[in-house]
């Protein structure tokens, strides 16, 4: 353990001492290796290690917060002295605290950790990589690949007795290629990444990922712009999960909510979403990228449905936002670091398949456009408005995939966008390991679905 | 320049990276980066502090290059025995990267440093009761503005005071030190059921440099303006952009300029030094050493001293940003363009102060000389929707459409798009209202013709 258990219960109690009625020590050991591959060379080997603690001390509606790398007994009464005395001092008296150890499944075992693996076995993954990308393919100029793993154990206790550590364990791999043609450049990416070790490429193959990147970069060589407008819109299984992140999965984070600042504030046991759509939040999801044992306040993981045929049941909840509401934390208050204060934030975030089979989505559909990788997204929570980046996407004319198009963004409005959902695929896959960025702070996300369409999106190309 | 801030401790980090550069070993090169800041951030909502947080932290980057190859390693302390530690770790790094003759740290190049003075002692001195009351004046003044103003999402204090020191090896010995604090609200309006967002900030490097009224007044104008914003029809047409809004369209642009990108082909720009990319009236330039910008710096990341650096000069392409190691490899000098995300990564090149040269019209002037078109006020799907290797640019927005010269009714749920370099070339006027940002970038109100807007 990163902290031994009378220290952290003497920490807990300075951080009591004025007057304090919650108090939490979260300690974090992170580290990590990075290799990227640009240009033919490897360019970088890097590697670092951070560990400290943040403590955060409430007193009614107010939160202080102090953080330090310095985890001696000293530097962490320090910390608590200061987080206490941010919350401002009230009345005083001394509590003790008896804590217990929360025990949670961890949500998959990790059979090689990446420290146990040399760097040159790192570093030829990346060589594989980039010699798969350009085999027999000379209009592909440009190739940049990354490896990265990071080991994070995390200790949190808190004046409610709560005890808890993890041990996450990642390892992802992404790849960019750059293709040259006579319309000038284009780029294909693919990642992948999960919460295990380095039999992560047991299963996955960093060749096949480098042909799809490099192939993805070709096609596009001959893509067209995009319409502009609003046209009819097929998503493939696994490629649009950011879609439900952004168009509901922020809008139900229970922080916007008590600000009201969401669209979805007030409607919990209301038809907000086709009958189709079944949303889940899942922490718990195996080795999937957002996974986790514990939550950064020491609350296990959860399987939270949040929209169930298309009623919303519940928000996501951290534990300042459940204990206003006098109700349990749903496993999601999480942070990027030990410098940082949690916040309520998604995990794994997916939408339930349905009953269609997805070529008869396609058959169905005189025209659209057909969307097979998507990049990042941004939502205004309080319009519900929100875009999401093509990044592989075709036109479909009468029921058939045809001409690939140039990036653009789509926009929509999430509860229109839910409500238009009127096909949902039997299919359904996890999408690319994703960042969760929310003011400031970056978490590892996932999500997924299945091969769906929206009646009507707005695609902001420029073909008209 | 070797004060210490608020109560850091008093070890220089100048003599620390000194030293560590120091143990380079024959035929080796060391570069360490050494960074301590203290930082407050508070948040108020309803009228009392939400959350406070004050903290301090330090870390240490260092770069080994041996044998033609370059290692890098971090650790979040500043301890004697993790700075060894992570000087090995760099050095057992540089083992596995491949062979690149071109790889190889700074040396002094003799330009002179600019005078900047980027640090203001009032900042430390100044009590946090006052800072949060401040926050609380600035939540009260957004509630108070405009009866429409149904919620402030946050008002927000936030100060650091950071110090850095680079060395090398190679004779490398930099140290510069800055301030700077924030005052920021995010305004809710609502008419019915409908709800409308708009933020404002001011920033400076001392306390008496934030204006609480025009952070106030920003936020309540932009949220309240989109009232009854309608999903526009599609069309082409003129956009007239607000500075926030340029100052991240120039961020993306310097982005294609940078040298690395051209060598390794990834810039829409290579090839094109000295052709007309732009109209006569566009004049981009890189000026850390400007010291009313931002990020106005002494130094680049890698130690050299920064310079004012002439990107486009009346629409002609004149020059790329270059680091160090990108420098040699084009057979060039470094612009002093080597920047880093703080002490976890090594030196990379970007802009850190990039402006337009202001024009002379005011905004009403343009709005006038565009007659009809459309005001952006906010952006969306920057990251997901720009591409700046093929130039697509596909963004989502909300703004007012123009009429007549005069604002015809708010917009939102639409996009604009466009490939940079049909902007660049599309530009229709520049304003003489540049606009200071907490960012690499500077704004004016931009205006450029012939952009797609997707709605209905």
């Amino acid at each position: 353990m990163l902290i031994d258990e009378t220290v952290i219960a003497g920490v807990l109690g300075t951080a009591l001492q004025s007057g304090g009625e919650f108090a939490e020590l979260f300690a974090e050991d992170r580290r990590g290796t990075a290799a990227r591959l640009d240009d033919g060379r490897v360019e970088d080997m890097a590697s670092g290690r951070e560990r400290g603690a943040g403590i955060r001390v409430v007193i009614g509606e107010t939160t202080g917060f102090a953080h330090t790398s310095d985890l001696t007994e000293a530097g962490l009464r320090a910390a608590a002295e200061a987080a206490a005395a941010a919350a401002r001092g009230g009345g005083g008296g001394v509590r003790s605290v008896a804590l217990q150890r929360v025990t949670a499944p961890a949500p998959n075992a990790v059979e090689i950790l990446p420290e146990s693996v040399g760097k040159a076995e790192k570093v030829d993954l990346l060589r594989r990589a980039d010699e798969a990308s350009r085999a027999g393919r000379p209009a592909i100029r440009q190739v940049s690949a990354v490896y990265g793993d990071s080991r994070r154990q995390i200790l949190v206790a808190n004046s409610e007795g709560v005890l808890a550590t993890d041990d996450q364990v990642k390892t992802r791999f992404a790849i960019s290629c750059v293709a040259n043609g006579d319309t000038g450049m284009q780029t294909g990416r693919e990642s992948v990444g999960a919460t295990v070790g380095f039999e992560l490429f047991d299963t996955v193959s960093v060749e096949e990922l480098a042909r799809a990147a490099s192939s993805r970069a070709l096609t596009k060589l001959s893509a067209r712009p995009a319409p502009s407008g609003s046209v009819p819109v097929v998503i493939k299984q696994g490629s649009g999960g950011v879609l439900f992140h952004e168009a509901c999965g922020h809008g139900l984070e229970a922080d916007h909510i008590a600000k009201d600042v969401s669209v979805f504030t007030g409607r919990v046991g209301q038809m907000v979403a086709s009958p189709l759509v079944t949303l889940v939040d899942d922490g718990t999801m195996g080795p999937q990228w957002g996974s986790l044992s514990v939550d950064d306040e020491g609350h296990p993981a959860a399987r939270n449905v949040l929209i169930e045929n298309g009623v919303l049941t519940d928000y996501m909840w951290d534990w300042l936002r459940a204990r206003k509401e006098g109700r349990a934390s749903s496993g999601n208050g999480r942070r990027e670091s030990y410098q940082h204060l949690p916040m309520v934030r998604m995990t794994n975030t997916y939408v339930l398949a349905g009953t269609e089979d997805p070529d008869e989505i396609l058959r169905q559909t005189p025209y659209g456009v057909y969307v097979a990788q998507l990049g990042g997204g941004q939502v205004n929570t309080a319009t519900g408005d929100f875009v999401f980046g093509m990044t592989e996407a075709y036109l479909i004319e009468d029921g058939e995939i045809t001409e690939p198009l140039r990036d653009a963004n789509l926009i929509g409005n999430g509860p229109e966008v839910l409500r238009n959902i009127d096909v949902v695929g039997n299919d359904f896959a996890m999408g690319h390991p994703g960042t969760c960025g929310k003011q400031g702070q970056g978490v590892p996300v996932g999500d997924g679905q299945p091969t769906l369409r929206v009646t009507a999106m707005t695609v902001g190309g420029t073909a008209r | 320049m070797s004060q210490t801030i608020g109560g850091a401790g008093q070890d220089n980090l100048l003599d620390l990276a000194t030293a560590v550069a120091g143990w380079a070993r024959d035929g080796e090169q060391v570069e360490a980066y050494v960074a301590r800041g203290r930082d407050t951030e508070i948040t108020v909502f309803g009228g009392e502090v939400e959350s406070l947080s004050s903290a301090e932290s330090a870390g240490i980057g260092i770069r080994v290059v041996a044998g033609s190859r370059q290692g890098f390693a971090y650790a979040g302390s500043l301890d004697p025995d993790v700075v060894a530690e992570t000087l090995e770790e760099a050095r057992d790094n540089a083992g596995f990267a491949s062979e690149d003759s071109f790889v190889g740290l700074a040396s002094p190049d003799g330009v002179e440093v600019a005078s900047l003075d980027l640090w203001r002692d009032d900042l430390a001195s100044y009590p946090t009761e006052v800072k949060v009351a401040r926050a609380l004046d600035l939540e009260r003044a957004v509630r108070a503005a405009d009866p429409r103003i149904r919620q402030v999402e946050s008002s927000d204090w936030g100060d650091a005071a950071v110090e850095s020191a680079v060395a090398t090896s190679t004779g490398i010995r930099a140290e510069s030190r800055r301030t700077a604090c924030y005052l920021s609200a995010f305004a809710v309006a609502g008419e019915g059921a409908e709800t409308q967002t708009g933020g404002g900030y001011s920033v400076g490097r001392s306390p008496s440099d934030l204006d609480l009224d025009k952070a106030a007044s920003d936020a309540v104008e932009r949220a309240t303006r989109m009232l009854g914003a309608v999903k526009p029809r599609s069309d082409r047409l003129t956009v007239v952009f607000e500075p926030r809004i340029t100052a991240t369209l120039l961020a993306i642009l310097s982005g294609t300029l940078d040298g690395e990108a051209v060598l390794k082909g990834r810039s829409l720009f290579a090839d094109r030094i000295g052709e007309q990319v732009s109209v006569a009236g566009f004049t981009l330039v890189d000026d850390p050493t400007d010291p009313e910008a931002y990020a106005a710096a002494h130094y680049d990341a890698e130690g050299l001293a920064t310079r004012r650096n002439v990107l486009i000069e009346g629409g002609v392409l004149q020059r790329f940003l270059y680091n160090t190691y990108a420098a040699r490899r084009a057979g060039t000098v470094s612009t002093a363009s080597a920047v880093r995300a703080g002490f976890k990564s090594a030196p990379g090149t970007g802009a850190r102060a990039v402006s337009v040269v202001p024009g002379d019209r005011s905004p009403e002037e343009i709005f006038q000389q565009v007659g009809d078109g459309l005001l952006v006020q906010s952006v969306s799907g920057v990251h997901s929707g720009v591409n700046p290797v093929s130039g697509d640019f596909s963004v989502g927005a909300e703004g007012v459409l123009i009429k007549g010269g005069e604002m015809a009714g708010p917009v939102r749920e639409f996009t604009i798009a466009s490939t940079i370099q049909r902007m660049l070339t599309g530009v229709v006027a520049v304003g003489n209202d540049l606009e200071r940002l907490p960012s690499s970038a500077s704004g004016v109100t931009l205006a450029i013709a012939d952009i797609s807007m997707s709605g209905e």
